[in-house]
């Protein structure tokens, strides 16, 4: 297992090294700069402020100052926000995003998860039917139109929960958007649960499981279920970066302060450093978290050690 | 030997194709998307008013027959009906070329890499899983962000640029598998250069695979599409989309509901079609489960 565990790691590293180096390049050499979109500066103006951030080193004494920095975890300074640090931007906006993320995940996994079971238990029954009707809608609703519909409902309508905002972190205001990003993931959880569950079912040891007198919870809680989930497992390392990627679209639609607003707007302004630091922020989360799926599969299936 | 392939392909095409038509929800599926298209197509024609037609009289007006504003107008007076389908078609043609631009790379890319195997396989390859590290939409963004924007041929190229991860493993796991059939082997003993087996012999093998890939690709552009353009960064106004509609009737949902429910319900009925069909038909090719 340990073995596993530092090849799983070991291969993080290039990944990561190839990520900071391509998103770097491709943001320097491209078209455009920072300093375009104001009003025209004079040349001795501009050329103060490419000289104040640096911008008038040769590029690759640009990019070991980046790289070196980095290493301390120092992330640079926004161009547009000039008083704040890129760090300081994520460390107002991730944790956040982060509650937001989690919330999600965790919704989505006690939805989906029961849902596939019982879908899968009650198969071609009514509440089979029900669960695939509902999360054949689940995957085709982006949450750029749940989040909004969620809050002409629930918020406009009802006046049940707030349409927007963050305020502290009140639950009261997290529900909607973990409830908007999380119905996608729960509904192709519930498919996948379902699917995997039906298919272990009819296999020969749940039978003889069946024969030697166990009774029904027995043989899914103890039989069935632990390698019908695994599937599931694999998809949550997908399901991690659909909900990195779903909350730049959630944070927007219900106006929350998380890290979502700097990448897009970093990337309509063209701010380097900002867009920068955020792509490596989210590959890391992404790497990180794709890393722990990684390692429960391999506890949870031997094989996959192995190979 | 050429003889019996083609039979054969026939033969799973023909059964395939009778489970599609037997189904329901694929009849289903087919005819709401054919009303779709034509709508997106023929539907401004329909119209008295233009896209960007702007009527005075009738500010945020709510649907119904008022001066031939079905699906009623937005803050600006353009009437909804005309923009939701000039929308519409714009999020087609987005998505379709996006779907080839895809293909082309990711085909290219993936009977490449299986094709050649060894050293090369590894290396290409081993670049697609670090795309696959990094979220699609971060790519796109960072390319959306680095391109003039508001161009039309940059956003599907954008789109089409990261989305072919997906076809050149698939295409590359098939090229590898049929690498080791004897028609191959044996058409590489007849002395066929190897690019001309790729082209004679390996893609044309390979159209069935793609085919039953592109149909699930498109709903994926048209959603990456709307999510770009709400977001700010792919189709900017005054050009409607699907997606900068939908964004603008968000921020107007507390006085004129309409303009968030009609796009919407457009979008997720165009969704739920393409699902549909892209479902049922990888089901009705795969050999297994019948």
């Amino acid at each position: 297992m340990l073995s596993y565990v530092l090849r799983r790691f070991a291969g993080l590293i290039p990944t990561l090294i190839i990520i900071v180096t391509a998103s770097f390049l491709i943001l320097r050499l491209a078209p455009g700069g920072p300093f375009d979109q104001e009003q025209t500066l004079s040349p001795a103006v501009r050329a103060n402020l490419e000289r104040a951030y640096g911008l008038d080193q040769p590029l690759l004494s640009q990019y070991l100052v980046y790289l070196q920095h980095l290493a301390h975890g120092d992330l640079g300074t926004s161009l547009r926000e000039r008083d704040f640090s890129v760090n300081e931007l994520i460390r107002e906006g991730l944790p956040v995003s982060a509650a937001l993320g989690a919330a999600a995940l965790l919704l989505a996994l006690l939805a989906g998860i029961p849902a596939g079971i019982a879908a899968a238990l009650l198969h071609d029954r009514a509440p089979d039917y029900g669960i695939a009707a509902a999360s054949a809608l689940g995957l085709a609703l982006p949450s750029f139109v749940t989040g909004p519909l969620l809050a002409l409902i629930f918020g406009l309508t009802l006046h049940w929960l707030p349409v927007a905002g963050w305020s502290g972190g009140a639950l009261r205001y997290l529900v909607l958007p973990a409830v908007t990003l999380a119905l996608p993931v729960a509904a192709t959880l519930a498919r996948l649960t379902r699917a995997s569950l039906l298919e272990v079912l009819r296999a020969p040891f749940i039978r003889s499981a069946r024969a030697r007198g166990l009774g029904p919870a027995r043989v899914l809680l103890h039989h069935a279920l632990p390698p019908a989930l695994l599937p599931v497992v694999s998809y949550l390392g997908p399901a991690v970066a659909f909900v990195v990627t779903g909350s730049l679209v959630v944070e927007s639609v219900f106006g929350l302060p998380g890290t979502g607003r700097y990448l897009v707007q970093g990337a309509i302004d063209r701010d380097y450093p900002l867009v920068m630091g955020m792509i490596i922020v989210y590959a890391v989360l992404t790497l990180v978290l794709n890393f722990l799926v990684d390692l429960l599969y391999g506890w949870l299936d031997p094989g996959v050690r192995r190979a | 030997m050429r003889e019996a392939r083609p039979q054969a392909g026939a033969g799973l095409w023909r059964q395939a194709g009778e489970r599609l038509r037997s189904r329901w929800a694929v009849r289903l599926g087919a005819g709401a998307l054919a009303v779709l298209v034509a709508l997106a197509v023929l539907g401004p024609w329909a119209s008295p008013w233009h896209a960007d037609a702007i009527d005075w009289q009738h500010l945020a007006q709510a649907p119904g027959a008022v001066a031939g504003h079905w699906f009623g107008t937005d803050r600006l007076g353009r009437d909804l009906f005309v923009r939701t389908l000039t929308g519409l078609r714009l999020s087609l043609l987005v998505s379709v070329l996006a779907t080839l631009t895809s293909l082309v790379i990711g085909v290219t890319y993936g009977a490449i890499a299986g094709f050649a195997g060894g050293r090369t396989d590894e290396v290409l390859m081993r670049g697609v899983d670090v795309l696959y590290a990094l979220p699609y939409l971060f790519i796109v963004i960072i390319l959306t962000s680095l391109l003039p924007r508001g161009s039309l041929a940059v956003l599907f190229l954008a789109l089409g640029a990261v989305g072919w991860l997906t076809t050149a493993r698939i295409v590359r796991g098939q090229t590898l598998a049929l690498k080791r059939r004897e028609f191959i082997e044996a058409s590489r003993a007849l002395g066929v250069a190897p690019p001309a087996i790729l082209v004679r012999h390996v893609l044309p093998n390979l159209i069935g695979t793609v085919i039953v890939y592109a149909t699930l690709t498109v709903p994926q552009m048209i959603l990456f599409e709307s999510f770009l353009s709400f977001l700010g960064l792919g189709v900017q106004e005054p050009r409607a989309s699907l997606g900068n509609l939908i964004a603008v009737g968000a921020q107007e949902m507390s006085s004129a509901p309409w303009m968030l429910t009609v796009p919407s319900a457009v979008l997720v009925l165009l969704l739920v079609c393409l699902n549909l069909l892209g479902d049922n038909l990888s089901d009705a090719l795969d050999p297994r489960g019948h």
